[in-house]
């Protein structure tokens, strides 16, 4: 499952030698980029100029330094008026058409890349995926930066809106015996105050040592032990707009859930409109924190 | 500032060769925890079966949340490797609150895991050689050794081996899986350092004509009735050190009480039964144990292979006395000075220090493990730290060039507060964070204590350093208040019309081999404890004579020997009754209200899990 779902150099060349067998796997490749990409992989394409790398972080980072070919995209850009109509012009002004795969990054634990990557995804682009590890990893693994900023010509691209990684205020409030909330938020913020009968999954969690996120096989053994299985709906949440929880959106992608959605206004909105709270008060689990 | 560049070029600096993986932890458990969560629920296993199993495994109910566990994790003999704290880190971020805590019994705990989680902390621990197995229930708990083993200049030889061997022994052993209650062993490294007295079995290392043994002491324990251990026999040789721990686990097994929860520890059955007849009894069960253990069971208990210490300096300095590195210059103290003078003590072998780390009521954040195991790995010779009772760390075999490095390297993480081996740092259980039996918060007031007394230097007054202060949220004495000079336990008390949070005091509490218990002296409501010693504090400065410290006065005190206004335990309640008064609730409620709380006291707690 995770060699389909993971825009991967092995799988690739796995691929190659099936073919070699004549298996005819060729178009799976790069059909489902739909996650994380790995630094080979994203080294490869830039070197074919078969991707665009977006980053996401501020604009004057990028201008210091960048990965080669990346353009600038900061997230805060796409959240300033965020419509799908804004997000379509934004992605067809880096030069972006149906079929280029795009991997964004950030130097935020993969939390902003994970929000732009997915509002690709939401506005219809099928193959926008994240790099699975931040820039300042990215760079001191060896990998090349450039300092030229570019800029790619205007290509089209349709907006076909995908209501089914998606979630409003509605959706998320709507009786379901079989949708399930996430808390992507870490475990102090959710003993706080969470929506109720939510369950956490805290994004630091989904990460490995050095990674933005663990392996497919150790995220599926974590919801294993949690009873999250793939009949369940899943929706993501988190503190203010959906960037912790489009990480764990991405984590639970890549450990081959299928139905899942990300609640981009999050609890942000939810308290905002007075909505009900799950607290615990019967313990002071805050002052164990070492500040 | 120096660099690290200029330190390492001051002296040739060796860095020791990473340990073994100690292989505490069994990957196997990890899948099996996991399975039993699954059955537990979907109720497929009952809440009893499961309690008995979750605590065997280490994993203890939070507060009122039984969704979340507080995972101990073991740290044999208190020794704990660098790449260990780094995993703790990781395993803290990914699980727990961000943050680790050091326990007074030496363990590492990790508070607010999902229970669904356990199972992958334990995995966690697994890779890096440790476990969480028998940290609970009622089994073998933890086994402590002083965290001066090896290092303090009074003792006879270094006990650290024969603590992680016993820890070996009886970990996973058929013999203590179901115990009447749970079994403490401590080691101590000489007669002034360890907690041999509250012990079940406690152990101070002797030799008798040149060869080695121990003076073992049995039935202490701390609770909300407290014993002092008894003295085995005079020596007990290194020999009969297996048989003496096994023929005491198996009388406990055999006649502890397994009815009456709250009187089924040890130190119960050594009062019931008169220690005379305890005595015997054990001695004959040694002997039996002697005859009928076979050669293969003797065999798992190897010493050797917990030998490590092959590399280190072995020669010895003259004089014998742990001392503190330098006499501190009050003029003129930097926060460098001021940190030397009470956190770094000279060790036996010449030339190197134990750099004592400071922390708030044990809690370190992931950050800072992660810096503390790199200084480690990189400034200690040894390779290892030591966790301590006083929810410290104890780094030792630190060269005496590095001791700056050290300090700067402590303060970019904020890890660099003075005062550990002093007064200020105050001892704190978790208290109302994350314990069900908790009525007070004793973990915040602890932390509140240290910040105060640190702005206030009392960390730089000699007379105060052989003080102690230790607090329990709770009667049941995580906090090890009975053995502080002064100690606090928690409770709820009306006071008017309203219920405040309250703390019991006692003094004149002491550790070592001559431990004795505190008495109590009165009551204190809990927003005003800092104020109460600081009263103390004063009339113990105005009032003591010429080279006396606030130890020696106290104990004065209780012997009704103190000299000025104050002379016997009446005259201080006395003294104290204005300090101890709260004022009308309408006019300050928060004084009502215990730390870190900004709601109206209420005493509220669920079913403790130890006896379980």
């Amino acid at each position: 499952m995770t060699s389909k779902r993971t825009l991967s150099m092995d799988n690739h060349k796995q691929n190659k030698k099936l073919r070699g067998r004549g298996s005819g796997l060729e178009s799976e490749y790069y059909s489902i980029p739909d996650t994380v990409c790995d630094v080979n992989t994203l080294s490869s394409l830039i070197r074919k100029k078969n991707v665009r790398v977006v980053d996401v972080r501020k604009e004057e980072e990028y201008i210091r330094e960048h990965i080669p070919g990346a353009v600038s995209l900061p997230l805060a850009k796409i959240l300033e008026k965020e419509s799908p109509e804004r997000c379509i012009e934004l992605i067809q002004d880096i030069g972006v058409n149906e079929d280029l795969p795009v991997v964004t990054y950030d130097d935020t634990f993969g939390a902003l890349a994970a929000r732009v990557a997915w509002t690709f995804q939401y506005i219809g682009h099928q193959h926008s995926s994240i790099l699975e590890v931040t820039f300042a990893q990215w760079k001191s693994m060896g990998f090349r930066t450039e300092k030229k900023l570019n800029s790619y010509k205007w290509q089209p691209h349709p907006l076909k809106i995908n209501q089914s990684i998606y979630a409003d205020l509605a959706y998320v409030e709507k009786a379901s015996s079989n949708k399930v909330l996430i808390d992507s938020r870490e475990r102090l913020n959710f003993l706080s105050e969470h929506i109720p009968e939510a369950v956490n999954l805290p994004y630091t969690m989904l990460r490995a040592d050095g990674k933005v996120l663990s392996k497919s096989d150790d995220i599926r053994r974590l919801l294993q032990n949690r009873g999250i299985h793939e009949n369940l709906e899943l929706v993501t949440y988190c503190g203010s707009v959906g960037t912790l929880s489009g990480l764990v959106y991405y984590g639970l992608r890549l450990a081959g859930l299928k139905n899942v959605r990300l609640y981009a206004r999050s609890f942000k909105e939810w308290k905002a409109l007075g909505k009900p709270k799950a607290e615990f008060k019967d313990a002071n689990y805050w002052d164990l924190s070492a500040e | 500032m120096k660099t690290r560049k200029d330190a390492s070029r001051s002296h040739q600096r060796h860095v020791p060769k990473p340990r073994p993986n100690p292989r505490w932890g069994k990957e196997e458990e990890t899948s099996i925890f996991a399975e039993k969560v699954k059955l537990f629920r979907t109720g497929k296993l009952s809440e009893d079966e499961f309690r008995r199993f979750r605590l065997q495994h280490g994993a203890y109910g939070s507060r009122l949340q039984m969704d979340y566990s507080m995972v101990r994790i073991k740290v044999p003999g208190g020794e704990i490797l660098p790449i260990q704290l780094e995993k703790l880190a990781s395993l803290s971020e990914a699980f727990s609150i961000g943050s680790a805590h050091v326990s007074t019994r030496q363990n590492i705990q990790l508070h607010w895991v999902q229970l669904e989680d356990v199972s992958e902390v334990m995995r966690g621990l697994v890779e890096v050689g440790l476990t969480s197995r028998e940290a609970c229930g009622n089994t073998v708990r933890n086994v402590m050794c002083s965290h001066l083993a090896g290092v303090c200049p009074d003792e006879e030889f270094d006990s650290t081996p024969y603590s992680k061997a016993i820890a070996r022994f009886f970990l996973r052993n058929p013999m203590c899986q179901n115990l009447p209650r749970k079994f403490k062993i401590n080691f101590a490294c000489c007669e002034k350092h360890g907690l041999v007295r509250i012990a079940d079995i406690g152990l101070v290392p002797m030799t008798k004509d040149g060869s080695r043994g121990f003076r073992i002491y049995l039935g202490g324990g701390l609770g909300a009735a407290s014993f002092i251990g008894h003295l085995l026999e005079e020596f007990t040789s290194e020999g009969k050190l297996l048989a003496t721990c096994m023929a005491v686990i198996r009388l406990f097994d055999r006649n502890g009480n397994r009815e009456n929860m709250a009187r089924n520890r040890m130190r119960y059955l050594v009062n019931e039964m008169g220690w005379e007849k305890f005595q015997k009894m054990a001695l004959k069960e040694r002997s039996i144990v002697m005859m009928t253990t076979a050669h293969s069971t003797e065999s798992m208990f190897n010493l050797t292979a917990e030998e490590d210490d092959q590399y280190l300096p072995k020669e010895n300095r003259n004089g014998n006395k742990l001392r503190m590195y330098r006499e501190l210059d009050s003029s003129n103290t930097s926060a460098y000075e001021r940190w030397v003078h009470s956190n770094v003590i000279a060790q036996k072998q010449a030339g190197y220090y134990t750099v004592f780390v400071t922390l708030g009521a044990g809690d370190l954040t992931a950050n800072q493990l992660r810096v503390l195991a790199g200084i480690i790995h990189e400034l200690s010779m040894e390779g290892a730290a030591r966790t301590t009772p006083q929810q410290n760390f104890a780094i030792r075999y630190v060269n005496g060039n590095d001791l700056s490095e050290f300090h700067n390297r402590l303060a970019s993480v904020g890890l660099s507060n003075p005062g550990a081996l002093t007064i200020t740092s105050a001892v704190g259980c978790s208290g109302t964070t994350s314990c069900n039996l908790a009525i007070t918060n004793s973990h915040r007031l602890a932390k509140e204590i240290q910040y105060k007394f640190l702005e206030l230097g009392l960390d730089t007054d000699d007379m105060l350093i052989d003080s102690t202060i230790k607090i329990s949220g709770c009667p049941n004495s995580c906090g090890q208040h009975e053995i502080a000079t002064i100690g606090f336990f928690g409770g709820a008390s009306r006071i008017g019309s309203v219920m405040a949070p309250t703390y019991t005091m006692m003094f004149g509490g002491s550790a070592g081999e001559s431990g004795e218990l505190g008495r109590v002296i009165m009551r204190v409501p809990a927003k005003r404890v800092i104020d109460t010693v600081l009263k103390i504090i004063e009339i113990y400065r105005m009032e003591h004579v010429e080279g006396e410290t606030l130890r020696h006065w106290v104990d004065k005190v209780l012997k009704g020997e103190a000299i000025g206004t104050v002379h016997d335990i009446e005259d201080i309640k006395g003294a104290l009754a204005a300090v101890v008064q709260l004022p009308p609730v309408d006019q300050n409620p928060e004084s009502y209200q215990d730390y870190g709380s900004d709601t109206r006291f209420t005493a509220k707690t669920a079913r403790g899990e130890c006896a379980a």
